[in-house]
């Protein structure tokens, strides 16, 4: 394809291609400068942004910012794009899609419509001409349900990770932490474990812990331990209770090859989980993670900006049918997100992008101790996708991950959340926190269940 | 609420905190962390930022090296300072041109292993772990007969640095200590990552990863045991990552039951 240009102010800016006009496009970030294809400076970001909103949509049908041919990633979204629903939008450029989306004519029906008409490089492009405000309020029109032993998405509801992580595994260890995170109203979206150890007897031992505690107290959640696709299929495979299989997945054939993943892989891992028919009022069967940089980072973003490589993952989440998608946005380091601002806009991107195309988006709102963020700046950014109806967010105690190493938000943040937003936890998850006494009129009772309150004395004897 | 309700509620489950270095069971003041708790975070992560800027110190670790009967070369990462290392992975994964002038110079010819040992983003957790865990390692090395190269030691280095160092040293596989992005609670944590015929471009689909590595974390004997497993695999099976499965079965586990716990005693 040529190239794109736009005049403006009296001079004429050039875009050899259409990703190099995406790159130049995006609100500036470290990742996009150290792959040495952000804009110069604001006024050609700005002149790239108009050249995009003049853009028809459907070029993003002839023009694929990596090759058909080669990615395996561009012939899913081409191949699965549903022309029928795309039609009402057809006609419009980038720019008239942004203002149809702020429009009334964009509400929860119309937009679950059009998902499947939608690609990721269409909503990664219209994403970068709306301000944070408009990443807002756009989401906040989306709805996007799924369910498995309980029903995350609905409206006015916030789930939970829970993240009991132990540097080494340790069961106890991890009995505390979950023990922690329900007595605060936490764990409704997945009592998740990050493994220190990715062998498969440690994983086995894991998840048969996770199975019988869910089970012995009765709760309304689902278990991951978040080891490789192949891990899973394997464990599956040996009769172990496996409720979700997770994949951290990237937007490019190549980034999902330094996975050790393809698309095939994935479809296998949905099969073996769905086999297994353990979810009680759903089949969504899979957690998966993504994050701005994984591409670039792998060396397999084809010169593409690494928000419109996010996008495109998500076309392969939305293959997957997963229960949830987590954006770990903070994690990946200051070489791809530098500071708070930046890992900010790229939250609500990634929020707004994902729920565009029919995920139900949950973040990581998190920050390593090597990037220019603190505290501070994941309250804002909590609070921002807070309104903008995040599906989901961690819950670790004390925001402190002492096996990965990083800060993520607390059980007490999903409270803060919940509180001053009036959102509510899942209606199945809610119902037992109402049952054990956990919850008393819709908040903490201080009051900790007799069976609880049996485990924790046995551990004084 | 009543007046009698008190403004912090304690968590009544403080005893289990002896089970994890997690912040459990910090109580809660209406349902946000209390001052204390608050405060103490906000020092921790005031001593992390502290600890990624600190640099390691090369010559140290080298004279403990020797005395542990090892010997090693300096490199640096084409990173030339902590600020571009942090922006730049890109330099941490390259040798600097000196170093790989230096990196020719001291190659041999073909060896079994090259060790390579890099600041990565806690010099802290190198200077605590590096050299107690291969004097724990390095008599199963030197049992299976492997030869060796010097040990390399790199400063402002990425993990895939050790790819190049590895096909530089003509090595069949190359070991690579790193420290781990520090934590809050843990900014001494080591990382040690397995390449079967390194050779820059690689990406991470083709290592091998053991986490954690720290006294409060996964001690040496596990940590070693777990690698010799690997290692041995890799060179049986002439190969390294994903397809290679970490079936060591770690000295703690006690059969695939489902981890005994205080949430599930014995029925």
């Amino acid at each position: 394809m040529t190239g794109y240009s736009h005049s403006f102010g009296g001079e004429t800016y050039r875009f050899a291609s259409l990703a190099a006009l995406m790159a130049c496009a995006t609100p500036a970030r470290s990742g996009d400068a150290l792959a040495g294809i952000a804009a110069a400076d604001d006024e050609e970001r700005v002149a790239a942004q108009m050249a995009l909103a003049d853009l028809p949509l459907s070029t993003f049908l002839v023009d694929h910012v990596v090759p058909y041919e080669t990615d395996e990633v561009t012939r899913l979204i081409q191949d699965s794009h549903d022309a029928r629903a795309f039609a009402p939008i057809a006609a419009l450029t980038v720019g008239g899609f942004r203002d149809w989306l702020l429009s009334d004519r964009a509400d929860a029906a119309s937009l679950a419509a059009l998902a499947p008409g939608l690609t990721p490089e269409m909503v990664a492009a219209v994403s970068k001409i709306c301000r944070n405000q408009d990443l807002i309020l756009i989401a906040s029109k989306v709805r996007v349900t799924t369910a498995f032993r309980n029903t995350i998405g609905l409206k006015g509801r916030m789930s939970t990770r829970l993240q009991p992580n132990h540097p080494t595994d340790d069961p106890a260890g991890i009995a505390a932490s979950i023990l922690d995170g329900l007595m605060f109203g936490n764990g409704d979206a997945v009592i998740g474990i990050n493994p220190a150890s990715d062998s498969l007897p440690a994983v086995e031992k894991l998840l048969r812990m996770l199975d019988e505690v869910i089970r012995r107290y009765d709760i309304p959640t689902q278990s991951c331990v978040l080891t490789h696709v192949t891990n899973s299929i394997e464990l599956v495979s040996r009769g172990v209770p496996v409720d979700l299989v997770f994949q951290s997945i990237a937007g490019t054939e190549a980034a999902n090859r330094s996975f050790g993943i393809d698309l095939a892989l994935l479809r296998e891992g949905r099969e073996a989980a769905l086999s297994l028919g353990r979810g009680t009022v759903g089949e969504n069967v899979m957690y998966l993670e993504t994050g701005q940089g994984s591409a670039l980072s792998a060396n397999a973003h084809h010169g593409v900006d690494q928000q419109t490589l996010e996008a495109r993952a998500y076309a392969v989440a939305r293959m997957c049918k997963p229960l949830l998608v987590n954006t770990v946005v903070g994690f990946i380091g200051p070489e791809y997100l530098y500071d708070g601002r930046q890992i900010a806009r790229a939250a609500l991107e990634d929020h707004f992008c994902g729920k565009l195309l029919g995920l139900p988006m949950g973040c990581d709102i998190c920050y390593t101790n090597h990037a220019e963020a603190d505290q501070n700046d994941m309250d804002t950014i909590l609070t921002l996708l807070g309104v903008a109806g995040i599906t989901f967010i961690m819950g670790i105690p004390g925001s402190d991950d002492v096996m990965l190493n990083y800060q993520t938000t607390s059980f007490h943040d999903a409270l803060y959340l919940r509180k001053v937003l009036g959102l509510r936890p899942a209606p199945e998850f809610e119902a037992w926190l109402g049952e054990t006494g956990i919850f008393r009129d819709g908040g903490l009772s201080g009051e900790i269940p007799a069976p609880f309150r049996r485990a924790i004395g046995g551990e004084a004897a | 609420m009543s007046d009698n309700d008190p403004i912090v509620f304690p968590s009544g489950w403080t005893r289990l905190r002896a089970l994890t270095p997690a912040r459990i069971a910090l109580g809660r003041a209406g349902t946000s962390l209390p001052t204390a708790p608050h405060l103490e975070f906000q020092f921790a992560h005031a001593r992390a930022r502290k600890a990624v800027h600190l640099s390691l110190d090369r010559e140290a670790l080298a004279a403990e090296l020797a005395a542990a009967g090892l010997g090693t070369l300096l490199l640096d990462s084409a990173a030339e300072s902590r600020a571009v290392y942090l922006q730049r992975p890109d330099l941490g994964r390259q040798l600097s041109a000196a170093s790989r002038e230096r990196l020719h110079d001291a190659a041999t010819g073909p060896v079994d292993l090259a060790l390579v040992v890099g600041d990565g983003l806690s010099a802290t957790a190198i200077a605590a772990n590096a050299v107690p865990f291969l004097r724990v390692l390095m008599p199963s090395v030197v049992a299976r007969g492997l030869t060796m190269a010097p040990v390399a030691i790199v400063s402002q280095a990425r993990v895939a640095v050790g790819d190049e160092i590895g096909a530089g040293f003509g090595a069949r596989m190359v070991v690579v200590l790193i420290g781990e992005r520090p934590g809050l609670s843990s900014p001494d944590s080591m990382g040690i990552y397995l390449t079967y015929a390194p050779r820059p471009g690689l990406t991470d689909e083709a290592r091998n990863c053991i986490s954690n590595v720290r006294a409060a974390g996964l001690s040496y004997p596990e940590a070693a045991h777990k690698l010799m497993f690997l290692m041995d695999e890799s060179f049986r099976r002439g190969l390294s990552g994903v397809q290679l499965k970490d079936e060591a079965d770690t000295l703690a586990l006690d059969g695939a039951g489902p981890g005994r716990n205080f949430l599930l005693p014995e029925a």
